[in-house]
C-alpha cells in the first residue's frame, strides 16, 4: 500500500492551486477602461454636472419623472390584466375566441410601438365620434373622440394594447407549464375551473410569469419615452423642452438616463422579492 | 320541473354505491372501455387489476367524470354521473353540478397531484374552504386532525417539495377526505413510491377499509387486495375478465388471460 508519500492521507490537503493568468489580464484591462471612463466623467466639460444637478428636481423634471412612473404602472398593470384574457382565449376550446386572440397578437406584436403611438396619437382621424349604440344601427349618445381622449388616455391605451400581446403570451407559457394533474387533482376535489384556474393554475405559473414580467416592466419603463409621438409629456419630454432652450443637450440627456437608471433599479429590486414570493414550495 | 325523474335507480335500496352499465369509452378511434358492468356496493373495498393499457385508470376516471363515457349508464350514489335524464332525453349537466358531483368521491393519483404552492395544511384545507365555503378555523382543525390520523402531525407546515413520497401521499388521502367523500378512487397510489414507502400508505388505506369507506383501488399490491379487498376485478382490453372474491380469483383464476396476468405479477 507504501506508494512513499509523506504526509499521512487523512490530513488537511495542502496542493498549490491552478493559475490563472487570463484573469490577471482581464482585471488589468477592465480597470485601464475604467479609468479612463472615470477621467472623462470628470474632466470631460461637456457633461456639465453642475448643470444637471440644477436641473435634476426641476419641476419639469419631476413632472416628466412622476408621468413616467404613472404610465409604466398603467401600463403594466392594464398589459398584464388583458394579457391574461388574451391568453385565457388562446387557451379556450373556443376557435373563434382562439382565432381572435392570435388576430390581435399578430398586429400588436407584428408593428413597431412607435408607429401604434403615432396612430393613437392620431384616433380622431380614424374614429371621429365614439357612440354607444347597436352596431351597425342607431346610436344612442355620440360624442366627438377628441373631447373623450386625452393624451394621457392615448398614450396608456397605447402602451397597454402593446404590452397586452406580449403579456398574452408570456401568460399563456405560464399556464402550459402547469402540470396538467394540477388541473386534475384541483377538479376531482369539487373545484370549478374558475376556481381551479384562480387558486392552482395562476399562482403556479405565476413562478414561470413572474421573472419575464419584470423584464417586461423594465423595458415599458423605457418605451414610456416612445409616447412623445402622441404627443404626452413624460421624462424624455421634459429634458428635451429643457435643451431646446439651454442648448446643454447631453448634460440634459444624461440626467435623463440617470433618472431611469434609479427607477429601474429600484424595479429590479422588487422583482427580486416577487420572484422570491411565487418561487415558494420550490427551493429544495 | 316535476317530470323531472333523476335516474329512478334506487340504489340505497340495494346498498349500491356505484353501478355500471355497459359502460363505453372512446379516445379517437381507439376503444378504451368496450362495455364495463360493475356494481360496488356500500362499504365495499373493491380492487382493480390489469395489464398496463387495459383501461383501469380510465373507468376510475369516468367514475368521477374526469372522462365523459361514450355509451352505457354510470350511477353514483343514486345519481347519474354527468347527466340528468328526463324521460328518455339525456341532458348533460353544468360545470357547478358536475363539480358538485365530484365533492362526494375522493380521488388519490399515482402522481400524488399535491398543490406545491402550499404547505400540507393549507392543501387539506382549501377544498372545504372554496366548494364547501367552510370558515378557515373549521377547515384549519379537520385538516389538522386528518394529517395527525395519517401519522403527519409534525409535518403540517412542509411543502410537499420537503415531503417524502410516502408522506406526500398520505396528505393526499387526508386532502380527499377533508371533502367528506362517500366513495374514494385510487389510482395505483403507490406505484411511484420506492418499495420501503409503500407500507405506510397501504396502512393508512387499511384503517380507512377498516372505517367503512367505500373504496375502488386500482393496484398492483396483490398481498393488499388480498388482505383488505371484498372483491376483486380483473380487466383486460377494455373489459371486465373476471371478478369475485380476492383470495378466490388469485388462488384459482378461470380465465386464461387472468392466469397469464397473475403469472407475471405474483
Ligand atoms: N387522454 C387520452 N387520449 C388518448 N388515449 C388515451 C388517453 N388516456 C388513455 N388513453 C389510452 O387508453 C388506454 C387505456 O389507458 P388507461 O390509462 O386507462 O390504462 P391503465 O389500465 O390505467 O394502464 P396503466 O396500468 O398503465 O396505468 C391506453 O391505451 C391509453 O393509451
Ligand atoms: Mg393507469
Amino acid at each position: 500500500m507504501s506508494v512513499g508519500e509523506t504526509e499521512p492521507r487523512t490530513g488537511t490537503i495542502k496542493a498549490v492551486p491552478v493559475r490563472h493568468p487570463g484573469r490577471w489580464v482581464a482585471a488589468v484591462a477592465v480597470a485601464v477602461l475604467a479609468a479612463m471612463l472615470v477621467n472623462n466623467l470628470i474632466t470631460n466639460e461637456a457633461y456639465n454636472w453642475a448643470e444637471q444637478l440644477k436641473y435634476l428636481f426641476s419641476p419639469p423634471v419631476l413632472e416628466g419623472v412622476r408621468n413616467t412612473i404613472w404610465l409604466t404602472v398603467a401600463a403594466m398593470a392594464g398589459g398584464v390584466a388583458l394579457g391574461i384574457v388574451l391568453a385565457l382565449m388562446r387557451l379556450s376550446a373556443n376557435p373563434l375566441l382562439r382565432g381572435a386572440a392570435w388576430l390581435y397578437i399578430w398586429v400588436f406584436r407584428g408593428t413597431p410601438l412607435l408607429t401604434q403611438l403615432l396612430i393613437w396619437g392620431n384616433i380622431g382621424a380614424l374614429f371621429p365620434t365614439i357612440g354607444l349604440g347597436i352596431p351597425f344601427g342607431p346610436e344612442f349618445v355620440s360624442a366627438q373622440a377628441s373631447a373623450l381622449y386625452s393624451a394621457a388616455a392615448a398614450a396608456a391605451l397605447g402602451l397597454i394594447f402593446n404590452e397586452a400581446a406580449y403579456m398574452a403570451e408570456i401568460v399563456r407559457g405560464g399556464i402550459q407549464s402547469v402540470d396538467a394533474g394540477q388541473q386534475e387533482a384541483a377538479s376531482a376535489l369539487g373545484l370549478t375551473r374558475a376556481q381551479t384556474l384562480r387558486r392552482i393554475v395562476l399562482p403556479q405559473a405565476m413562478r414561470v410569469i413572474a421573472p419575464p414580467t419584470g423584464n417586461e416592466a423594465i423595458s415599458m419603463l423605457k418605451n414610456t419615452s416612445l409616447v412623445m409621438a402622441v404627443p404626452y409629456f413624460e421624462l424624455t419630454f421634459a429634458v428635451q423642452n429643457i435643451y431646446s432652450h439651454t442648448y446643454q443637450i447631453i448634460p440634459m440627456l444624461v440626467m435623463a438616463c440617470l433618472w431611469y437608471l434609479f427607477l429601474s433599479s429600484l424595479m429590479m429590486i422588487g422583482q427580486h422579492y416577487l420572484e422570491r414570493h411565487y418561487g415558494k414550495g420550490y427551493a429544495r | 320541473m316535476s317530470e323531472t325523474t333523476n335516474a329512478p335507480l334506487d340504489m340505497a335500496a340495494e346498498g349500491l354505491m356505484v353501478k355500471a352499465e355497459r359502460v363505453c369509452k372512446n379516445f379517437g378511434h381507439v376503444e378504451v372501455l368496450k362495455g364495463i358492468d360493475l356494481e360496488v356496493r356500500q362499504g365495499e373495498v373493491m380492487c382493480v387489476v390489469g395489464p398496463s393499457g387495459s383501461g383501469k385508470s380510465t373507468f376510475l376516471r369516468c367514475i368521477n367524470h374526469l372522462e365523459k363515457i361514450d355509451a352505457g349508464r354510470l350511477w353514483v350514489d343514486g345519481h347519474l354521473v354527468g347527466y340528468r335524464q328526463r324521460g328518455d332525453k339525456l341532458y348533460e349537466l353544468r360545470e357547478r353540478e358536475v363539480s358538485a358531483q365530484r365533492r362526494d368521491i375522493g380521488m388519490v393519483f399515482q402522481r400524488f397531484n399535491l398543490f406545491p404552492h402550499m404547505t400540507a395544511l393549507q392543501n387539506v384545507m382549501e377544498a372545504p374552504m372554496l366548494v364547501k365555503g367552510e370558515g378557515k378555523d373549521a377547515a384549519k382543525a379537520r385538516a389538522e386532525q386528518l394529517l395527525e390520523r395519517v401519522g403527519l402531525s409534525d409535518r403540517m407546515g412542509n411543502y410537499p417539495s420537503q415531503l417524502s413520497g410516502g408522506q406526500q401521499q398520505r396528505v393526499a388521502i387526508a386532502r380527499a377526505l377533508a371533502m367528506q367523500p362517500k366513495l374514494m378512487l385510487f389510482d395505483e397510489p403507490t406505484s411511484a413510491l420506492d418499495p420501503e414507502l409503500v407500507g405506510e400508505v397501504l396502512d393508512v388505506m387499511r384503517d380507512l377499509a377498516r372505517e367503512g369507506m367505500t373504496m375502488v383501488v386500482v393496484t398492483h399490491e396483490m398481498g393488499f387486495a388480498r388482505e383488505v379487498g371484498d372483491s376483486l376485478v380483473f380487466m383486460d382490453g377494455g373489459v371486465v375478465v373476471e371478478q369475485g372474491a380476492p383470495r378466490e380469483v388469485l388462488a384459482n383464476p378461470q380465465h386464461a388471460r387472468t392466469q397469464a396476468f397473475l403469472s407475471k405479477v405474483l
